[in-house]
């Protein structure tokens, strides 16, 4: 069989640097088939003793990367030298389809895209929505979507606990976990009949109020709660295992962080102290009182320590608005943005043509542009909407945390072995659906 | 856990008596206050800078694209400025055809807390060219490659602009163009014949090697920049 | 694997087959369908639900899948949970190729049964484009009790195999150089003058 010979500049191994610092390139030579048939030595480097470089692929489908996440590794027996992330294995075209909807049709959508944190996303585009339309929402509406932003906080960093567990290899707190997703489970489920992905929020709005009772069970899951994280911390943070398995891996300086737009837990555990709800706030986050954890060493057990201190300032915060919680409308009393109550709709005519222009041809706001950015469990997550006057957005931009969290990785994991991989990359937090969207 | 640790503070820049940030109130369409940078910025460069507007309260400076570069250095070196913190890269196309094509970044102060945005406008039928700030901001590495797949935004100066979240082998285009139908150009099943054809990895599971057998369906610049050894991805 | 026919009443009853063979059926059939080793093949957000339902108040290690093996060589049943875009397509299908027979699919939710949401040109509009498919279950994610069900309904589908039932363990391996048996101008030639959905014909959007 004729063999075709082609010859690709590769980079097989790091034994020499070139004038420009950049590894030397090894050319190697392969036949159709994909086979190598000659690897030449680099022109002048010391010979490599410890013997070639190793090739892995982790992914995409695999139990420990989070999502569907492709990351080549170059490795030198057991220590890495270069990672190369892939991304892009649940790409479904959010940012396209979010232009061919209208804006309440767009929270769905939301909902879909970090999925883990399904309310705050939802709070977080209405927000951004609100915005573009000139609008503000009602006292107890800003109370309610404080209560669903932590509440998604304390659901997403539950999950990034349990899997980090079982990532280093602690299968308990998975089920205690999800044991307490259950209970918050059960009071989106009441509130507004959907457990994981909610579209609880409306432009200018809720999708519904609480029912009765629904405070009462907040206040027991609270309750309730903060013995779970102690349970939790006892198990863990002292762990000898826990600890050597942890400290020291993944590194971000201060500098570094900042520099590749790292945000949330990530940036917060290298000692940068930039949390959206302190520094640029919204819903009356500073008239809250609670603190933001700040690490010190910028490790994967300095992420550990923020997340699980964070868990206790989302209950903190929880606590305080419940007690805040103001009687009143949920929805503004603009019926031109938000549905009218479906008792008006029938039976009085402007509510019903309300109502009917909403459906079918859904709420117009202004032209212009609008970027509200809010403190989701993994970072800064952004919405960047700009109109042009009708009821489907030019563009709908979502700024997704983990996405540039995850660009650090090639950074964070050079000169660690193979197994840490696995523990600084579920210290990223990652959700394939926003890094992908 | 050393006992003279000091946090990096967001705000630190400003002065003790400044007000403590705030949920905005009340926010006018135009009219905003706007963002001291701007002023600093048509001082500083006067020629680039095409317009400022503030919408709802945030502000927007239109630049000429040969200059960004510089604005975006001063902006990230100078004292009183200290942009230190990229939020995104992304582009607008409009629905409207006589509009141009605006690519977007968002700059965010950490230590004055501003935020500001950039724009440079490209007409239609120039080419889509901005500079890239990768040797700024490290984070726009994969920003500017995700505006590149679904955009077709070269930036120039990046390292490795591949496609990022379509494979490398993608036909039909950018994706979000305007001009790009929803379900994209091909049938269905033209789709998924072109997708299962894609073959993820080699047999050896070999980035380089993945890239080697798909040598010759490579577009010609990506080979050619192969061939001459620039990196194949950070 | 695949579509297969209803058994006859005869089979059932035993008026064509050996008992001997019904009992054997019986029992290898309720081995596999009680110890049935999943394979969680999870994108988008029904896999949190998928881990919903494996933990322990909808506990799955109770009909079996105690033991997900996150290894195809090693699994029984591929439940696909989430969104499949384009790209993850033949990735799917290399997994799929990877698990031996005897092999069921279960696709969950809307996104791998139909596309879901997403009729864009990212989204694999179904799974089993790719993957002969089992058992649908539907719901966006479907709640755990709805996946359970999914299971059960597995459970009786294999309870109701036959071994002398061939075409069960059949793999038809595509032609590697088409997926496509007859190609799109033959189609509309064949489907004149109704058109067909080989093009997408849907205005507005």
């Amino acid at each position: 069989m004729a063999t075709v010979k082609r010859t690709v500049e590769v980079e097989l191994s790091t034994t020499g640097l070139d004038a420009a610092g950049r590894p030397q390139r090894v050319p190697l030579v392969v036949d159709d088939g994909g086979s190598p048939l000659a690897l030449e030595a680099p022109p002048s480097a010391e010979p490599d003793l410890a013997g070639e470089h190793m090739l892995i692929n982790i992914g995409p489908q695999h139990p420990a990367t989070h999502g569907v996440l492709r990351l080549v590794l170059e490795l030198d027996g057991e220590t890495v030298v270069r990672c190369i992330p892939h991304i892009g294995y649940l790409h479904c075209g959010f940012e396209k389809i979010g232009e061919y909807r209208q804006y309440n049709q767009v929270i769905p959508w939301t909902d879909r895209e970090d999925y883990l944190n399904s309310p705050g996303n939802n709070v977080a585009f209405a927000l951004g929505a609100e915005r573009l339309f000139g609008i503000e929402i009602t006292e107890r509406c800003k109370v309610l979507r404080v209560m669903a932003m932590e509440l998604s906080r304390i659901m997403s960093h539950l999950v990034w606990l349990g899997t980090t567990c079982i990532d280093i290899g602690a299968f308990t707190p998975f089920l205690w976990s999800f044991d307490q997703r259950e209970k918050i489970y059960k009071l989106l489920e009441d509130w507004i009949g959907a457990r994981l992905t909610t579209s609880l929020t409306r432009v200018g709005g809720m999708g519904a109020d609480i029912p009765d009772k629904w405070i009462e069970d907040l206040t027991a899951f609270v309750q309730s709660f903060p013995k779970t994280i102690n349970e939790i911390d006892r198990v863990v943070t002292r762990n000898g295992i826990w600890v050597g398995r942890t400290i020291g891996l993944g590194v971000m300086t201060a500098e570094e962080a900042v520099n590749h737009g790292l945000s949330g837990p990530m940036v917060r555990a290298s000692g940068v102290a930039y949390d959206v709800r302190k520094d640029f706030p919204y819903l009356d986050y500073e008239t809250y009182d609670f603190d933001v954890p700040v690490g010190t060493n910028g490790d994967v057990y300095d992420r550990y320590l923020v997340r699980m201190e964070e868990l206790r300032q989302s209950t903190r915060i929880l606590e305080q608005a419940i007690r805040r919680l103001p009687d009143g409308p949920v929805n503004i009393a603009d019926h031109r943005v938000i549905l009218p109550p479906k008792s008006k709709a029938t039976s009085d005519m402007e509510s019903m043509i309300h109502h009917f222009k909403q459906v079918m041809e859904g709420p117009r706001p202004p032209i212009g542009e609008a970027y509200v950015a809010v403190e989701s469990p993994k970072g800064e997550k952004g919405y960047y909407m700009v109109s042009d006057g009708t009821s489907k957005p030019v563009r709908w931009r979502i700024r997704p945390p983990s996405f540039v969290n995850l660009s650090a990785i090639s950074k964070m994991v050079e000169g660690h072995l193979l197994s840490d991989v696995i523990a600084i990359n579920a210290s990223i937090d990652i959700v394939m659906g926003e890094i992908d969207r | 856990m050393s006992t003279s640790f000091s946090p990096v503070v967001a705000g630190s820049a400003l002065p003790s008596d400044a007000p403590a940030p705030a949920t905005p109130k009340a926010i006018a369409q135009r009219g905003g206050e706007p963002n001291p940078t701007a002023a600093a910025l048509q001082q500083r460069f006067p020629s680039a800078i095409h317009r400022v507007d503030v919408v709802w309260n945030e502000t927007t400076v239109v630049v000429a694209g040969a200059q960004l570069f510089d604005i975006v250095r001063w902006l990230h070196d100078d004292p009183s400025q200290r942009y230190d913190y990229l939020s995104d890269v992304t582009a607008v196309e409009f629905r409207d055809t006589e509009q141009p094509i605006e690519v977007v970044w968002h700059l965010r102060s950490l230590p004055y807390r501003r935020f500001l945005r950039l724009k440079v406008k490209i007409e239609r039928g120039a080419p889509l060219d901005v500079p890239s700030v990768w040797s700024i901001y490290r984070g726009a590495d994969w920003l500017e490659r995700e505006c590149f797949d679904m955009f077709g935004i070269r930036f120039t100066g990046h390292p490795d602009l591949r496609r990022l979240l379509m494979w490398e082998q993608y036909k039909e285009g950018f994706p979000l163009r305007k001009d790009f139908p929803l379900r994209g150009r091909f049938s269905r099943s033209e789709q998924l014949r072109q997708a299962l054809a894609a073959n993820p990895e080699a047999r050896y599971s070999k980035e380089e090697l993945t890239i080697a057998q798909a040598f010759e369906d490579l577009p010609d610049d990506m080979r050619r920049r192969l061939g001459t050894g620039e990196r194949t991805g950070e | 694997m695949g579509l297969s026919r209803r058994p006859e009443p005869a089979a059932v009853v035993g008026g064509g087959e050996p008992w001997i063979t019904t009992r054997l059926d019986f029992v290898v059939n309720w081995a596999r369908a009680n110890s049935l080793w999943p394979m969680p093949f999870g994108t988008a957000c029904c896999a949190i639900e998928f881990m919903a339902t494996a933990a322990s108040r909808y506990d799955l290690a109770r009909f079996g899948m105690e033991r997900q093996s996150f290894s195809p060589r090693q699994a029984d049943v591929l439940i696909c949970a989430g969104r499949v875009p384009f790209k993850l397509a033949p990735v799917l299908r290399r997994i799929w190729q990877q698990m031996p027979q005897p092999k069921w699919c279960i696709s969950m939710g809307a996104c791998a049964s139909s596309g879901g949401m997403f009729d864009n040109y990212a989204v694999v509009q179904g799974i089993d484009t790719i993957i002969p498919v089992d058992v649908y279950v539907p719901g966006c994610p479907p709640r755990p009790e709805g996946l359970l069900y999914g299971i059960l309904l597995l459970q009786k589908k294999v309870m109701n195999e036959r071994s002398r039932d061939k075409s069960l363990r059949n793999e038809m391996e595509p032609d590697p150089s088409s997926q496509l048996y007859i190609p799109p101008p033959v189609i509309d030639e064949i489907s004149e003058p109704f058109g067909n959905s080989v093009h997408q014909t849907r205005s507005g959007l």
